[in-house]
């Protein structure tokens, strides 16, 4: 029996989650997918910044609608592009050839971008894009949770653009690498591990810190990203509160059947000696 | 009614066994009364593939097998089709559960000794399932169309590229039939997994189940029952299976309903085991994923074959530390079936490997470290040593010859050592041959220097 719960405690602890090779382990996201207000709010920011190059080609708007509680002629003036009817799919205006020259890659489907990524390293990924002068990033811009990153950093004109602010170093730095990010009142504040030549490591706080603001301040636009990141865990798998909600009726269901199974079995087995 | 009935039975009994089959198979089949908690796993591995047949074939109504659509086709069910999302996961779910289920039924035969005489056709019928239901599996990943599908396909089938005298090229060819997994490679995927794995698998079923009534069950107590009979024929510790084990095999079946449904409704992925998450990115032949892992019921083998450097030894180990159960029967030839009256060193012997076991499951999901392949190449010789002692504990032995055998282990053992040190490693096998030098000294000089292996009477009766 012991053995049976070590196989399950084991079973318990996830598998390597899989991000560009950073090493952060990414902030939480804390979304909550019974909030409609965000998730009507993620839908927006999707629309306006997201759709132009990223399609959610599984996602109906008319299911959209009735989803997260907007009217669907609501969702058509605001959400749509005008040639789109209600039943259509989101997709995105770019053409994918297009898409290849511009940035290297298509833009990626955002449909189940959540399942795959999970929503606390979309959290931190959209919230981490720094500016990077190296003449070889096309952007100009970098990112914590996915180093050289093709994806500009689309959200500046809320954001505005962060600085890199190095914290002090020693002198002959081997190599370093992300531990810990945590937001802070002015951006985020991030721990980063450093060896130096001789074998020694030492941890250095850098900043990730706005120079140039932007619409909102660090803690509205991580609330809006957070809005976002919903919207993204919503659209990944559209009934997955149907799920909860119906999966405590059978549960309740089967608990009250096992009762009465375990009932009839003991009473077959009195006369078994 | 009733009388209509009665005479609709006595019509079809004249033209087909019905009572019979009833009464043979369920009535007036004698199970003995002491099942205990392990026994639950056989008729819960019935349900499990019902359940993966009947979600099966709805989920086949909507899927299609090209390399275009599949992946689309799978979020159309998760989205589209009513309740879509509940049988595939229902099939997710099932196919996790039903290996689960299965691992327990071969576990519970090993601690019994089920597979002895006269059961061993029934074990060897049960490992032919097992092959088959890994079969069914491994095509089943690959439907998906997603990232860890094709990779996890693509290094698989490469496996078979290891084969020596210029066999294994054109081998993957002809499993692929392409140069990589590709269209061609998913459609006959597809016609396996639906069509012909499943009706070998419901043959073997059949075959598994008429077998052991032909010979009866074992049970925890490894005493037969039809060596106690009384006048009527009917053996004394025996109760008909039905209804005494069909009420207690339903009271079984709801509790593992009950997992079963949470896993389903609230965690279907299963932290990334059930269903992996790279697998919700579609399928790119140009990009490989970071890490690439089998799905958990894979992974002890998976170990194995990563932890030898050389591609053809680990393919062999990896084939063998399966088909290795084939042999039970014939390896483990003590007398006493039941761990219950073999010696504290037999139990401990089962434990160790259950961790073994476990523990390469685990290292298989990780990505290679020098430590992690170290410890994976130890364990996986633990788990051959597992079969050479219960070989060696069948019988009394001779000192000479339990020295003879640990001589012969030994050389062996050093030889893979030998042939696969680098200065590198060399600290790390030091260390780590100590798992190994303790698992012989425990088990082979324990048996020969302690009473710890003595067995203890076997009751005439179950208990």
């Amino acid at each position: 029996m012991k053995r049976i719960i070590a196989a399950i405690a084991l079973g318990l602890s996830p598998l390597v989650t899989f991000g560009a090779g950073s090493g952060v382990s990414p902030m939480n996201a804390n979304t909550d997918l019974t909030d409609q207000k965000s998730l009507q709010n993620g839908a927006k920011v999707f629309v306006n910044f997201c759709i132009g190059c990223h399609s959610m080609q599984f996602m109906r708007y008319s299911r959209l609608a009735d989803d997260i509680g907007l009217e669907r002629d609501l969702v058509a003036e605001h959400l749509m592009f005008t040639t789109d009817k209600i039943g259509d799919t989101m997709t995105a205006a770019m053409e994918a050839d297009d898409a290849s020259g511009w940035f290297g890659v298509p833009p990626p489907d955002l449909s189940v971008i959540a399942r795959a990524r999970g929503v606390d390293w979309l959290y931190t990924y959209l919230t981490t894009f720094y500016a990077d002068p190296d003449p070889a990033r096309p952007f100009g811009v970098n990112n914590v949770m996915f180093r050289d990153v093709g994806m500009p950093h689309v959200l500046w004109p809320l954001q505005g653009v962060q600085s890199y602010v190095k914290g002090e170093r020693p002198a002959d730095v081997d190599s370093e690498h992300f531990e810990r990010i945590e937001p802070d009142e002015k951006g985020f504040e991030l721990t980063t591990v450093v060896t130096t030549k001789d074998g020694n490591t030492t941890h250095v706080t850098d900043m990730l810190e706005v120079t140039v603001p932007g619409a909102m301040t660090p803690a509205e636009f991580r609330k809006t990203i957070r809005d976002l990141v919903n919207f993204l865990d919503y659209a990944g798998e559209p009934i997955k509160l149907l799920r909860f909600q119906m999966g405590y009726w059978v549960l309740i269901f089967l608990a009250v059947f096992a009762l009465l199974a375990r009932a009839l079995y003991k009473e077959y087995w009195k006369d078994v000696h | 009614m009733k009388a209509m009935l009665t005479g609709l039975l006595e019509w079809t009994d004249a033209r087909f066994p019905l009572t019979k089959l009833w009464n043979e198979h369920l009535a007036q089949y004698y199970a003995p009364k002491n099942f205990n908690f392990w026994y639950y796993f056989g008729s819960l591995a019935l349900v499990m593939l019902v359940i993966q047949i009947g979600s099966g074939i709805w989920l086949t109504m909507f899927y299609k097998p090209s390399a275009a659509e599949a992946f689309a086709s799978v979020e159309y069910i998760m989205r589209e089709v009513p309740m879509g999302w509940f049988i595939r996961y229902m099939h997710t779910t099932g196919g996790s559960f039903f290996f689960a289920v299965v691992y327990l039924h071969m576990f519970r035969g090993m601690i019994y000794g089920s597979y002895k005489s006269p059961r061993e056709l029934i074990w060897i019928i049960g490992m032919l399932i097992y092959l088959c239901m890994m079969v069914e599996g491994f095509f089943g990943y690959l439907l998906p169309w997603g990232q860890m599908s094709y990779w996890g396909a693509q290094v698989i089938i490469s496996l078979f590229g290891a084969l020596p005298f210029g066999l294994g090229e054109p081998l993957t060819l002809w499993i692929r039939g392409d140069y990589v997994v590709a269209d061609a490679t998913l459609n006959r995927f597809f016609a396996l997994h639906v069509a012909a794995v499943p009706l070998a698998l419901l043959a073997l079923v059949v075959a598994h189940i008429m077998a052991l009534h032909e010979v009866g069950s074992n049970n925890p107590d490894g005493v037969e029952i039809k060596k106690d009979k009384d006048l009527n024929g009917i053996p004394r510790d025996g109760i008909p299976f039905h209804p005494y084990y069909t009420v207690k095999d339903i009271w079984g079946l709801a509790v593992c309903l009950i997992l079963f449904a949470a896993v389903l409704f609230f965690a279907p992925t299963f932290f990334g085991y059930f269903i992996e998450q790279p697998n919700f990115v579609p399928a790119d032949p140009l990009k490989t994923p970071e890490h690439i892992a089998p799905v958990w019921y894979f992974t002890p083998y998976y170990a194995i074959l990563r932890a030898i450097p050389d591609k053809l030894t680990g393919v062999i180990a990896m084939f063998a530390s399966v088909l290795i159960f084939f042999f039970l029967p014939w390896l483990d030839r003590h007398p006493i079936k039941s761990i219950r009256y073999r010696g504290t060193l037999f139990r401990l012997l089962i434990g160790v490997f259950v961790i073994t076991f476990i523990v390469l499951g685990y290292l298989g999901t990780q990505a290679p470290t020098a430590a992690k392949s170290e410890l994976g190449f130890r364990l996986g010789e633990l788990y051959f040593s597992f079969f050479l002692i219960l070989w060696l504990y069948s019988k009394q032995r001779t000192t000479g010859f339990n020295y003879t055998v640990l001589g012969i282990v030994a050389v062996l053992f050093v030889f893979f050592d030998v042939i696969r040190f680098d200065s590198e490693n060399g600290a790390l096998m030091l260390v780590s041959s100590l798992l190994v030098i303790g698992y012989f000294v425990v088990f082979v000089l324990g048996s020969m220097y302690t009473k710890l292996n003595e067995p203890k009477p076997v009751p005439e009766r179950v208990t």
